[in-house]
């Protein structure tokens, strides 16, 4: 080897051969190694990592879906459902897996024949929302549709089809404002709850307004779960077990469910609310709110006509008037007021001269009508303001607010409501304190009949008729299982009790302003108080014609029997033009709690004049929006509650309407249509402090 | 040569046994292995396959029984006929508008990188066997030979297709080594190699091939993306155990979530099903395949026989080595299938080129005069 310089073997056919065998032995080890080597990781996956491996392929091919849970039933009193729930065929899709979302959107539209609107509805949720939540496409199908839709499942990657239960509300919209609607969570609600995986199950919907979002979680159940073999891309194989969902609670309300839907449809073609409250036990019987919307149309989101009709209305069917309704209460207060007198000595045949007004100061107050010598009971009954002007001023004012906040006014009652409104009962302190001016006499010549800075809600407004007409300190009570509150606390002696009553009874079926309001019975009669709010001043409007947002507020409180109160409540018609708009709907209503026959009949004959019940009206007048406005809308806004933020905020930018007025006396107006009302001065005097401001009294009363 | 008064009739007794029957019982595993992974049924997979290697099979003994002398005289002829074909597909390609690697003539569609595998052996082998014995330090020894290589590869890379051109390379390499190139040469090349590797990752590779080759050491870090293959085939394989889920239920392969799972990862397909056992199976039979090839090519009497032997097994052996590596999250997927398991007629073809290509050497072996030296 060393002759060779650079180390260089003699090369020869043998030494080539021996080169071949011995590299190829390597060649064939190294093959070898790896053969053992692969083998030995085969080893370690298949027995080292066995366990790992059998549960991911475990999570891989089994595919854990939960069944939404059955919302648990809102029932009435009587224990008929208020909400339920039905079993249907659905459509929800997955926008996460939608290959092309707008061409499969059409395909479904086309195949379910949806409307055009619907489908840019659908369209605008998908390109909005994250790609984890379902959108509903439609709900409530046949099994012709369903099937359809089926068979052309495997083409369409992220549609779902599905069985299952949609919330349905029999009474409609008579009962939305109450109960609320139900739909699908959205992103937030989806974080609050932890990413709850139930909140993003197709089909699964919340509680999205009213009674349907308070009672949530008792209403929610438990979800059922399936167990499913899938495919890689999520098709589904075979079932491997099923757990069975749990039916949420139930939740019993002390709403009267005919009596509800009753209240409701009677309020016809005017806006407003109906409150009835049981005297006994405090039980809300009847909380209608008018005019409204449908909660079934709702629960598949709030679509774009159907937004854009609700918004444009100018009776605001989006607001519950019951509870975020705030009105000046008007005349309504006076029998109230007179208790605050009472209590301060004043005896009730103490009489004052009314001449078509009272000097308060040195400032002449009109009355609504010239009553001549004026009592207790001829003060409520004739509904006569000097009387108010004059004994609120010699008691005070703080002393009639304190006896307006212990009837409830001002009051946030303890019910299981998403909010409440809770008005204003001024003084001379909140006055101060919210405009920084003192409290003048005509403040307190506004606020002795309800009108200046007086807000009150409907619910309010029935409460105080109840404890008036208990003497008892009632609590409201919406649900059953809540224990009657406040009969133990006495608020009235029984004789201040017993006279008011008679007065309130005279209202109605005495020399009163409310004489069309008696009730079609020889033993029942019904008590009560008109009362006629104004919004605007009189330069604007006479309250009666003219702009239907600038007439007067009607109201009316009222009990029955008078003389053993069973039910209170009151009756509150937006821009009705006077109470009189407001005391036939509560006769109507009392007459069908005491004989719904009689009542129902009354109802027939007017829904014919006005084109049906308030669900009928409401789907003709959608179909007639749709058809003329379909294609125009503005899209609604993403959120639910962003919609009832904005309605919320307006509602309360429109109590505060009335309040612009109260910077000076507010004329009081015509008590509606008294039986036997005495013949009011002609051309009343004018007030010399108040020019402006001076009544044009009406010309006469019937 | 052979004991006259058997039963078995010479013809068939002198056929390559110890190698024709396990690789037949492989066949007809991985035909059960596809007729599982097209849901229980014999098409479209199985059927085919089992149609293909038979024909194969006819095509192999056809090449078993080929004359030395007209191999070595058809050697560079077809080298340069796969050659132009590899040009065509190129053209066709530019012509039609994008990469491809077919060519479709009709009957049927041919990959010519395929058929360079085994050629660039024997062109290789038959150099080498005519280069002479004192040139083999000579750097013509390794230039002609790495242009020979160089020239398909690159355009096999321009189709592109990584797997093919090195799986070129290392039949190629493997035949240079074995020819007896000195053994610096290879370091150097490695050398060299490491060096140009990362450059060529950087600046060489497709956007999606680098993309495998970086989950390779990250697979969770994109678990749908390419980690998805090799995480669902690690899955299939662990879940698989020691004695597999049975026949027909693999879970991965039926519900889809094992990727290509009657090509490229028929192997995760298999062992999803039986286990261990299965995966040592074959495992073991490949052995003996191999083992059985490199007798071939060590029995060899001459330079050009052994060189084509041990070529034809290191080509089979590199299909099987970077398949098995891929599917147990050992290699990136480059689109390699398994020899005799896979579905799909190139790889059958091009590994039944070999075989035939070692049972034709193995016949010269048998009937070469005992001392024949001829180069």
């Amino acid at each position: 080897m060393a002759k060779h310089r650079r180390n260089q073997p003699i090369v020869s056919a043998s030494t080539l051969k021996n080169t071949f065998d011995r590299r190829s032995m390597v060649v064939g080890s190294i093959q070898g190694g790896i053969g053992v080597l692969l083998a030995a990781r085969m080893g370690y996956l298949a027995i080292a990592e066995n366990e790992k491996y059998r549960l991911e392929s475990e999570s891989n091919r089994v595919n854990l879906t939960l069944i939404p849970p059955r919302r648990g039933w809102i029932l009435d009193r009587n224990g008929a459902p208020l909400a339920s729930n039905r079993a249907d065929f659905r459509v929800d899709l997955i926008p996460d897996r939608l290959v092309d979302a707008d061409t499969t959107i059409d395909e479904i539209g086309a195949l379910l024949s949806l409307s055009p609107a619907r489908i840019a509805d659908v369209k605008q949720k998908v390109a909005a929302v994250s790609g984890f939540q379902p959108v509903e496409v439609a709900s409530g199908l046949d099994y012709e549709q369903f099937a359809a839709l089926s068979v052309r499942l495997p083409d369409m990657q992220g549609v779902m089809p599905q069985r299952g239960f949609s919330r349905f509300y029999p009474t409609g919209p008579s009962v939305g404002h109450l109960i609320g609607y139900v739909g699908p969570a959205n992103a937030e609600e989806y974080d609050e709850e932890e990413r709850n995986p139930l909140l993003i199950t197709p089909g699964y919907k919340i509680g999205k307004d009213g009674l349907e979002k308070q009672f949530e979680q008792e209403l929610r159940g438990e979800p059922g779960a399936r167990r499913v073999e899938v495919t890689a891309s999520g098709r589904i194989i075979r079932d491997l077990d099923t757990r069975e969902d749990i039916q949420g609670e139930p939740v019993r309300l002390t709403i009267d469910g005919p009596l509800q839907d009753y209240a409701a449809r009677r309020i016809g073609l005017e806006s407003g609310s109906v409150v009835v409250m049981d005297c006994a036990t405090g039980d809300l019987l009847c909380m209608a709110s008018m005019p409204s919307f449908d909660p079934n149309s709702f629960s598949d989101g709030i679509g774009s006509v159907e937004y854009a009709m609700l918004r444009e209305d100018a009776r605001i069917p989006l607001r519950n008037k019951v509870l975020k309704g705030l009105y000046p209460p008007g005349s309504t207060v006076k029998p109230m007021h007179c208790m605050a007198f009472l209590k301060a000595g004043i005896a009730p045949d103490e009489a004052i001269t009314c001449a078509g007004g009272r000097r308060i100061g040195n400032r002449f107050f009109n009355c609504w009508s010239n009553h001549g010598r004026v009592d207790m009971a001829k003060a409520i009954y004739q509904s006569c303001d000097s009387y108010f002007y004059h004994f609120a001023q010699l008691i005070g004012f703080d002393k009639v607010a304190e006896m307006a906040k212990l009837t409830g006014m001002g009051e946030e009652f303890p019910l299981p409501v998403t909010s409440q409104f809770y008005g204003t009962v001024p003084n001379a302190d909140w006055k101060r304190n919210k405009f920084d001016r003192d409290w003048e006499p005509f403040d307190t010549v506004n606020a002795s009949i309800g009108q200046g800075y007086y807000l009150a809600s409907p619910l309010q407004l029935a409460v105080s008729s109840a404890r008036l007409a208990t003497g008892r300190h009632v609590m409201p009570r919406l649900t059953m299982d809540a224990t009657p509150k406040g009969f133990d606390q006495v608020d009235f002696p029984d004789d201040h009790v017993r006279y008011v009553r008679q007065a309130m009874s005279d209202v109605v079926n005495g020399p009163g302003t409310a004489g069309r309001g008696r009730l079609p019975f020889e033993d029942i009669k019904m008590a009560g108080k008109t009362g006629t709010a104004q919004v605007v001043s009189l330069s604007v409007s006479d309250g009666r014609s003219g702009p239907w947002k600038y007439r007067d507020h009607g109201l009316f409180t009222f009990f029955a029997p008078f003389d053993n109160p069973r039910y209170a409540g009151a009756v509150v018609i937006e821009h009705g033009g006077g109470s009189g708009a407001a005391y036939p709907i509560a006769r109507d209503v009392m007459t069908f709690m005491f004989d719904p026959a009689k009542g129902l009949e009354k109802l027939n004959a007017l829904e014919k004049q006005w084109g049906g019940t308030a669900q009928q009206r409401l789907d003709n007048k959608y179909a007639r929006y749709a058809a003329e406005r379909g294609e125009a809308v503005v899209a609604a806004p993403r959120r639910d509650e962003d919609i009832f933020d904005q309605v919320e905020a307006e509602a309360r930018v429109a109590a505060q309407q009335s309040e612009e007025i109260a910077e000076d006396f507010v004329a009081p107006r015509e008590e509606a249509t008294p039986f036997g009302a005495p013949t009011p001065l002609p051309n009343q005097t004018i007030g010399p402090a108040a020019p402006t401001a001076s009544p044009t009294t009406p010309a006469g009363t019937p | 040569m052979s004991r006259a008064g058997s039963i078995v009739p010479e013809p068939i007794a002198r056929q390559p046994w110890a190698m024709l029957i396990p690789l037949l019982l492989l066949v007809l595993f991985g035909a059960a292995v596809l007729y599982s992974a097209a849901g229980g049924s014999m098409q479209p997979f199985a059927s085919s396959h089992l149609i293909r290697f038979s024909v194969f099979l006819v095509m192999a003994s056809i090449i078993a029984s080929l004359p030395r002398e007209f191999v070595k005289f058809m050697t560079y002829p077809a080298y340069i006929g796969v050659l132009l074909l590899l040009i065509a597909v190129e053209v066709i390609g530019q012509v039609g508008g994008g990469s491809q690697r077919w060519i479709d003539f009709g009957f049927m569609v041919l990959q010519p990188s395929e058929l360079m595998k085994p050629v660039i052996v024997i062109v290789l082998a038959r150099f080498y066997a005519s280069l002479p014995v004192g040139l083999i330090t000579d750097w013509r020894a390794i230039l002609i030979p790495g242009a020979l290589i160089a020239v398909p590869m690159a355009f096999v890379l321009l189709q592109p297709d990584l797997g093919t051109s090195l799986a070129i390379a290392f039949g190629g390499a493997v035949v240079m080594l074995l020819a007896g190139l000195p053994m610096r040469w290879f370091i150097g090349g490695g050398i060299l190699a490491a060096i140009a590797a990362p450059l060529a990752f950087f600046f060489g590779l497709q956007d999606y091939q680098q993309r495998r080759v970086m989950t390779l050491f990250d697979p969770e870090s994109d678990p749908l993306g390419a980690g998805y293959h090799i995480a669902q085939s690690k899955i299939a394989i662990g879940s698989g155990g020691i004695v597999g889920k049975g026949f027909n239920n693999g879970s991965q392969s039926h519900l889809q979530y094992l990727p290509e799972p009657h090509t490229d990862f028929v192997f995760a397909t298999m062992a999803e099903e039986w286990g261990l056992i299965g995966g040592i199976f074959v495992i073991g039979i490949f052995a003996i395949i191999l083992r059985w090839g490199t007798r071939v090519a060590l029995t060899s009497r001459d330079r050009f026989s052994s060189l084509v032997a041990a070529g034809m097994v290191a080509t089979i052996f590199f299909y099987i080595a970077v398949n098995l590596m891929m599917v147990m999250g050992m290699a990136p997927v480059v689109g390699i299938p398994l020899p005799f398991m896979s579905h799909g007629g190139s790889s059958m073809m091009t590994n039944m080129i070999c075989i035939g290509a070692l049972m034709m050497v193995n016949r010269w072996n048998r009937n070469a005069p005992r001392g024949g030296l001829e180069n």
